[in-house]
């Protein structure tokens, strides 16, 4: 097995002048679990399909380690890839999908039995060998296609939505089959496309968020979700009450509400986007500086919290806190008051972030 | 009323529905293939005997348009399934301009009548056709070299042309139902198109293939307007036979007895087809 990891080196792709990959610069370290997390049309499955060979970059180079894979036809790239509706063949066993691989790159017969048991095993369809995909669940199938993609041991293993096409169940459960998988093969270099952030969360090493061809962000999913770089990385990542705010020496002004919190050297008069994450909104006064005053507008049980969105008194703004499951909630019209701390805070000055890479 | 009475009144109408589709079919289809058949055991001598086929199966014209008939029909049907397999492929994989209107040329080329791709051959190949025109002008010979248009081997060329789109149809439309992540799987596990074409969309292509090839055999094994308009003096079929024996000859039993021996050679490689196309996708 090579690994090497995955570089983007100014990469963009183009189909009839509309530009889907726009000079994306990424590194995907070796054994590391990169998430490219974005909405539909954020050209993160073009920059996987880049990887894989499947579009032709207009510019920029694509290196798989030290190899520039750039001009290299797909079957030379000995790249693992597992996609949303398993494409298995549906004419072969199971042990002949996962046989494919090494059969097409004529590995010994005796050599080719041991690593398609061995992946089997891994995958736990050792029992499923001889089944045709159409006897499987789509569970299972999405595990005959890791299976046969990690056969020829890649360096390589791309995602594109793995798990989109199971259930809410099943999807947990495979989310920590691959996190043991990637334990298990900690050499492997994984590129994980996805639109859901609690994949991206949970398997990632870092997250690279996509909107409009660009990469937006990129960091460790703890940097992204504390300290996001723009509006559009912090509503995507997590959910995030995001408010226009006047920046002033020591803190923002909210409307006419004062806010103390560190404004991270942005110029006083500026104006800057305040998020915070619901979660660290508590109800009532609070022991901190920093207080919004609201009427209920709704309030949703969730079972261990509730989740009141508040018009505060700010032109119109609905600020979202999710407190701890509440004995004696507050009627929809009541009047309310929220707190946090301004630590939790985080102020995002307009025009940062977009497009850097933090490691 | 109960619920089994009314299943039956159900049923009743049903078979009261079916009747006149049959009642038609027994009229123009079945009654006179009745006929035919009964025609072909009453020789012109009178009574009822199997004479007709004594004769008819004895003559030596008989068993070469016999042969002629079933090794064009084969050959004609390897051939469309291997051209007609090469150029879907190409129009459903390979990305080029214009794949789009040639896979619509397609479907009208299946509505031409037969005779006028054996014209089209004519005027490329025949005796006065272009390609021995420009021999002659090139050369300063008296005649072409090509004259291979008025022997089985025209009649084969001419039907492979004409029979090819029927069987790219069908596969254009597997193709179309064709999962392309399949095919990228299959090239990023490290298969090259060779493999992939073989083991990938061939197996998928085999119900379409097994669906056009059947139709193009049963098509000609019975084609008599390329027959005619090509090997008209060298080639014989069994619908030609019938025709020159029932229109030239009057020899109405003998013609009847090649008709029956080809509807039962027609039903046979076509059952014979199915059979083994069935178990080529088991």
């Amino acid at each position: 097995m090579s690994g090497g990891g995955i570089r983007f080196d100014h990469v963009s792709v183009a189909y009839d002048g509309n530009t889907v990959l726009d000079a994306l610069d990424l590194t995907v370290e070796p054994g590391e679990v990169m998430a490219l997390l974005g909405p539909s049309g954020s050209g993160k499955t073009t920059a996987l399909r880049a990887v894989a060979g499947f579009v032709r970059p207009a510019s920029g180079r694509v290196f798989l380690g030290e190899r520039d894979v750039t001009g290299l036809p797909p079957h030379r790239r000995g790249i693992g890839m597992v996609v949303q509706q398993y494409a298995l063949f549906p004419h072969l066993r199971v042990e002949e999908n996962v046989a494919f691989g090494l059969r097409a790159r004529r590995v010994p017969r005796a050599e080719t039995r041991d690593r398609v048991a061995e992946a089997l095993d891994m995958t736990g369809m050792g029992a499923y060998a001889r089944r045709h995909p159409r006897e499987l669940s789509g569970g299972q199938q999405q595990r005959v296609a890791i299976a046969r993609a990690l056969a020829i041991r890649p360096g390589v293993l791309l995602l594109d939505e793995p798990l989109s096409a199971l259930d809410a169940q099943l999807r947990s459960g495979m989310l920590a089959e691959l996190a043991r998988l990637h334990r298990e093969l900690p050499d492997v270099s994984i590129l994980y496309v996805t639109h859901d952030q609690v994949e991206a969360l949970t398997l990632a090493d870092r997250i690279a968020v996509m909107d409009q061809a660009r990469l937006q962000a990129c960091g460790t999913p703890q940097q992204l979700y504390r300290a996001p770089d723009n509006a559009f990385t912090a509503s995507f990542v997590g959910n995030a009450n995001l408010l226009p705010v006047t920046v002033r020496t020591d803190g923002a002004l909210l409307g006419e509400t004062e806010l103390k919190l560190d404004t991270q050297g942005a110029a006083p008069g500026a104006t800057a986007t305040l998020c915070l994450r619901p979660h660290l909104v508590g109800l009532g006064d609070g022991p901190g500086p920093n207080r919004l005053t609201g009427t209920v507008g709704e309030i949703q049980w969730r079972g261990a919290t509730h989740r009141l969105y508040v018009d505060v008194d700010v032109a119109g703004h609905r600020v979202m806190a999710d407190v701890r499951e509440l004995r004696d909630p507050p009627a929809h019209g009541d009047e309310v008051t929220l707190h946090f701390a301004p630590d939790d805070a985080v102020l995002l000055p307009a025009g940062v972030g977009a497009g850097e890479e933090r490691r | 009323m109960s619920a089994g009475n009314g299943a039956a009144v159900r049923g009743r109408a049903a078979y009261l529905w079916a009747l006149p589709p049959v009642a038609l079919l027994a009229l123009f289809f079945l009654y006179p293939l009745a006929l035919v058949a009964q025609q072909s055991f009453q020789p012109d001598t009178g009574g009822t005997s199997l004479e007709p086929y004594a004769d008819v199966l004895a003559s030596a014209a008989f068993r070469e348009a016999l042969w002629t008939t079933v090794w064009l029909a084969l050959a004609a049907t390897a051939g469309c399934l291997v051209l007609g397999f090469a150029l879907a492929l190409v129009i459903a994989f390979v990305p080029f301009p214009g794949a789009r209107a040639v896979a619509r040329f397609v479907d009208v080329f299946l509505s031409f009548p037969s005779f006028l791709i054996t014209l089209a051959l004519l005027f490329v190949y025949g005796t006065v056709g272009m390609a021995n025109g420009a021999w002659t002008d090139l050369t300063g010979d008296a005649e072409g070299p090509f004259r291979f248009l008025t022997t089985p081997w025209g009649v084969l060329l001419a039907e492979i042309t004409y029979f090819t789109p029927f069987v790219m149809r069908p596969l254009l439309a597997a193709f179309s139902q064709l999962d392309t992540a399949q095919i990228e799987a299959a090239g990023s596990l490290g298969a090259r198109a060779p493999r992939i074409v073989r083991q990938i969309i061939l197996p998928e292509a085999l119900p379409a293939l097994a669906a056009g090839g059947s139709l193009v055999l049963v098509l000609c094994l019975n084609e008599f307007g390329i027959v005619l308009f090509t090997g008209a003096k060298g080639v014989t079929t069994l619908p030609t036979l019938v025709y020159g024996k029932a229109i030239l000859e009057s020899d109405y039993p003998g013609a009847c007895v090649v008709a029956v021996v080809n509807v039962l050679i027609s039903v046979g490689l076509y059952g014979l087809y199915r059979v083994v196309s069935r178990r080529a996708r088991a």
